[in-house]
């Protein structure tokens, strides 16, 4: 598998840690039903056969995190971006 | 079902093996059963058996999407162990030991179940002390574990690096009880005794979706061979099991993950046991035709392939050649993938579902093969009398809200590390 890095262009997932899916949303402690909302937002995982959007962070390379698109039947990789917009207005 | 035996080999060969009888029945869908188990793997063709053998409920239907045994039962390395730690796992393990001790005998089948040992390899002091009080564990628990020193470890597997200035081998645990047992055998052995008490094992059958009446309770499944109806539903499918429980509408504490193993050409006997790496996450044995069978690490991302990638593989050839330089030579055959259902504690549930009518047995990470007969008696005990079995009884669902996790390798809320 190969991820195409914003920063480093494409290169060997043996350069990055994977973390998991990027689409849970940490609660607020003092919202309505933060108790079951946090219970779900560490443990219950949608794990979906197909496209996932998942966290990996590039140890060996530029050590940004990225959110990559991957299909998890195929391992075919679309697209990655940067987790987080980096500050003065550029994106990825 | 014809007993297997040394007359019937005889008795069949005087008419050139022509009588042999196929060892299950391929049998068609009926409307409704009382339990349908989804999963043709080693658990479910275990519940099945048991649920007949020991419950007498026999009017039960195992759907498998595919063949039996195709799966991760089919896919494993191989490895029979029971040296857990912590007391909701322990007894567990053993008790499926146990089981294997008596399987051949019990199945009438030739599982090839060999106790040759399985050594922990310890490379600092640090190590060595955690596996001492493993062992000790163990020991408590009545299981059987040797702490072995350098000379012993030596006299048993003189063939290991024991110059490696960076991974110096310093002790060993070892289970003298553990051991191997061929995959297929025990799938095909318990599909057998179970369709031989009347369970029909119905293949390329997939199940697309649940019934359910109108209190929202399970009551039975859509398949790609039709409806089935059945007051319990019994899923236990591995890796699949998030796919499965979405039709149901439930999301689960679990992550799929891609687990790789490999078998090198035919060597002669080289490797006398289960040895593991502990250094890096490397294990090895070698089976019966000679190939050295060995595995490491998942390769750590979400996948459903049946397939991993390159540096998983190097890092398992790594912790080899690490170990065991002899091996460096020999080619490797072949390599293929499991899907494996990785849990938040990396300990597994076989628990009612949160739905009145379903049952899962679910979340056996990397480590579903050792545990088929007792995750299969202990599933039929729950489906059966809707209680759990006492060495099940910590593998409950709800254990990530209450506390009560079982958390072996201490990494907590991230699946890929367990």
């Amino acid at each position: 598998m190969l991820i195409p890095c914003p920063y480093c262009g494409s290169r060997d997932i043996g350069e990055f840690v994977y973390r998991g899916d990027a689409t849970p949303l940490r609660p607020a402690l003092d919202a309505e039903e933060a108790g079951p909302a946090m219970f779900a937002y560490v443990y219950l995982r949608d794990n979906p056969a197909g496209l996932h959007e998942e966290h990996w962070y590039h140890a060996q390379g530029c050590r940004n995190w990225l959110v990559v698109t991957r299909n998890t039947l195929t391992h075919d990789i679309p697209s990655a971006r940067l987790a987080a917009p980096i500050a003065g207005g550029g994106s990825a | 079902m014809t007993r297997y035996s040394i007359f019937q080999l005889a008795a069949k060969a005087l008419s050139g093996h022509k009588g042999w009888e196929t060892a299950w029945r391929d049998a068609a869908p009926r409307d409704g059963y009382d339990v349908v188990i989804i999963g043709g793997g080693g658990h479910g063709l275990a519940t099945a058996y048991y649920l007949a053998k020991v419950h007498g409920i026999t009017n039960v239907a195992l759907v498998e999407k595919g063949w039996i045994g195709g799966g991760n039962a089919g896919r494993n390395t191989t490895i029979i162990r029971s040296n857990y730690m912590l007391p909701g796992n322990t007894p567990f393990y053993e008790f499926s030991m146990k089981l294997w001790e008596g399987l051949e005998q019990e199945l009438n089948y030739n599982a090839m179940v060999s106790q040759r040992g399985v050594l922990n390899l310890a490379h600092t002091d640090a190590q060595r002390d955690a596996y001492a009080r493993r062992g000790n564990a163990m020991r408590l628990q009545g299981v059987d574990a040797e702490l072995l020193d350098l000379d012993a470890v030596r006299r048993l597997a003189p063939f290991l690096n024991y110059d490696n200035a960076r991974f110096p081998i310093k002790a060993g645990l070892l289970q003298g009880r553990g051991g191997t047992a061929r995959h297929d055998a025990v799938n095909w052995g318990y599909a057998r005794a179970a369709s031989a008490l009347g369970v029909d094992i119905i293949q390329n059958c997939a199940v697309t979706g649940f019934l359910r009446d109108a209190s929202g309770a399970i009551t039975g499944v859509e398949t790609t061979r039709g409806a089935i109806r059945a007051s319990k539903v019994g899923m236990s499918v591995a890796g699949h099991s998030t796919r499965v429980a979405a039709m149901a509408g439930l999301r689960l504490p679990i992550e799929s993950h891609a687990l790789q193993a490999f078998v090198s050409e035919g060597l002669k006997p080289i490797i006398p046991g289960v040895i593991t790496f502990g250094a890096g996450h490397f294990y090895i044995s070698q089976s019966d035709k000679g190939g050295l069978v060995f595995g490491g690490d998942i390769d750590g991302y979400n996948s459903y392939a049946q397939r991993g990638n390159l540096p998983t593989v190097e890092d398992v050839c790594e912790g080899g050649m690490a170990l065991m330089p002899m091996i460096g030579r020999a080619r490797m055959l072949r390599s293929w993938g499991g899907i494996v259902d990785m849990t938040m504690d990396g300990s597994p549930i076989i628990d009612h579902g949160p739905i009145p009518g379903l049952y899962l047995n679910a979340g056996w990470c990397y480590g579903g093969f050792k545990a088929t007969p007792a995750a299969g008696w202990c599933f039929a005990h729950l489906l059966a009398t809707d209680t759990a079995h006492e060495t099940a009884a910590a593998y409950h669902l709800d254990r990530f809200a209450t506390g009560y996790l079982i958390d072996e390798k201490g990494q907590g809320a991230q699946p890929n590390l367990h």
